[in-house]
């Protein structure tokens, strides 16, 4: 599997305190996997990790088939991520926001323009290109966000808590949205929640909790005939 | 390296960018500078009585005097402005997207250092003419002698800024960094009095001033403007720019440092 994710024995300590314990797990190309643990669990951590804003003493990550450890320029440039803090310029347009991403991933100066109307047609913001972030809504930001972390055309998409303090509505608008994206494009996709209404049966669904995985599998076959939100509460207590 | 070039295109870009759509921060910024020169000034200026010392060749107001340890402190203050920024967070999402750019660390640190020292040395040229509309001027080709002074002393604050966001996290607010960075640095130099007059009073407080590297940043940007140029000073901010830089670069491994608290 080059096209995907894998991540084998990944430890990390903050001092004292183990916040991740031995993590392995691997989303293939065109899968949309959800991460799902509760506050707390390491899912921050991970997505550090996965990053590269931490390194772990041991233990592999390999984005589309690239060592993040031996080659990690390779391995940014073939990942796209959406933060779960809003990392846009909100005195800048959407437009200026993409730009300057696309100047950070090194992208040809003449290929931005038609890139960026892509990404934002991909995403319907179009028309919203020369408005300024701070007079957008949580929804459409997240949207834009969305939009900037396609523009380098990654093969594996990186979400963390992509939804925390959207309302109901843009919530579902862009959870189907990315699932199309691993559908149609054949993105890796990693989402990393603690709502479980974000998982759909057929997404691959991996389980963090105090910084093991507990869970790895089809979601469907994993939660049976219980609702997932049950499952997952009666697992996460078990194991507590 | 065309990508290198265009990452430092594009901080730099975003950093005007923003500093058009702040200016509220820009005035009160020059504010600061401003009130030393015509208020504090004023009244000290009959206090202290000031010698011809290099690179001055006829007696000057006390005024003409602090002009460089203004500059200074408006980039010694921009510089702790930004790493505060980062302690606090606001900035630290916009850090993490640099952070994740394939490019190597150390240059997207060094871009950002850049574009934070461009708008310093724009409000610093910004006080120079307000200054000089105040009558207190300086040779016309000493403006453009000091640029070079100004962009180096400007990375070595900016990236002592960096290398406190990155160490530093028990900072609680502006002022811890007032008492421990930014007051010591400015009162400790030679900004606001020469320093034989410090040694004057005590031979103790004389030698931290002579090692203060922002003595030598303000020393580097005076002599400058006065078309000269003061070598122990610039090797004094050049060194000090590669210590701070490589302890910023160390600061912000991925393996170490800040992120391992912040994220």
């Amino acid at each position: 599997m080059t096209d995907g994710l894998r991540v084998e024995g990944l430890s990390f300590n903050y001092g004292a305190k183990k916040a991740l314990d031995e993590v392995g797990f691997a989303v293939p190309a065109g899968r949309f996997c959800a991460l799902l643990g509760p506050n707390g669990a390491g899912k921050s951590t991970l997505v550090s990790l996965l990053t590269r804003l931490l390194v772990a003493p041991g233990g592999d990550i390999h984005v589309a088939g690239q060592d993040m450890r031996r080659h990690p320029r390779r391995a940014l440039a073939a990942l796209g991520v959406v933060f779960q803090q809003s990392t846009l310029d909100l005195d800048l347009t959407v437009r200026q926001n993409l730009a300057y991403f696309a100047a950070l991933h090194g992208l040809p100066r003449a290929q931005v323009p038609a890139r960026i109307d892509a990404a934002l047609d991909r995403l319907g913001m179009r028309e919203r290109a020369d408005e300024k972030a701070r007079a957008l809504n949580g929804g459409h930001r997240r949207r834009t966000e969305l939009a900037r972390a396609l523009l380098h055309d990654p093969r594996v998409l990186l979400l963390d808590e992509p939804t925390v303090g959207l309302d109901v509505e843009s919530r579902m608008a862009i959870t189907a949205q990315v699932h199309d994206l691993a559908r149609t494009d054949g993105l890796c996709v990693l989402w990393t929640t603690h709502l479980t209404d974000e998982v759909r049966d057929a997404d691959q669904l991996l389980v963090l909790h105090r910084g093991r995985i507990i869970a790895d599998g089809q979601t469907g076959e994993i939660r049976g005939e219980t609702p997932l939100s049950d499952w997952f509460l009666s697992r996460t207590r078990a194991a507590a | 390296m065309k990508g290198h070039l265009g990452i430092l295109r594009a901080v730099i870009g975003r950093e005007f960018l923003r500093f058009v759509h702040q200016r509220e921060r820009f005035i009160a910024a020059l504010v600061r500078p401003l009130v030393w020169l015509l208020v504090f000034a004023a009244g000290f200026r009959a206090a202290l009585g000031l010698s011809i010392i290099p690179p001055y060749q006829t007696y000057i107001t006390y005024e003409t005097y602090i002009v460089p340890g203004l500059c200074g402190m408006i980039l010694l203050f921009n510089g702790m402005q930004s790493s505060l920024s980062l302690v606090y967070d606001r900035e630290m999402g916009s850090m993490r997207l640099l952070l994740t750019s394939p490019f190597p660390r150390w240059w997207l640190l060094f871009s950002r250092l850049l574009g934070s020292t461009a708008i310093s040395i724009l409000q610093v040229y910004t006080f120079l003419a307000v200054a000089a509309a105040f009558g207190i001027t300086m040779p016309p080709l000493g403006y453009l002698a000091a640029l070079p002074a100004l962009a180096l002393a400007g990375l070595m604050l900016g990236a002592l800024g960096l290398v406190l966001s990155s160490f530093i996290r028990q900072l609680e607010n502006f002022a811890g960094v007032m008492n421990f960075v930014i007051f010591p640095m400015f009162f400790l130099s030679s900004a606001l009095y020469p320093l034989w007059k410090m040694a004057e009073s005590s031979e103790l407080l004389h030698d931290i001033c002579a090692v203060n590297p922002f003595t030598h940043a303000v020393e580097l940007i005076r002599f400058a403007l006065y078309l000269q140029l003061n070598l122990p000073a610039l090797g004094w901010v050049s060194l000090s720019v590669v210590v701070l830089m490589g302890a910023a670069v160390w600061g912000y491994d991925p393996a170490r440092g800040l992120m391992k608290r912040k994220t």
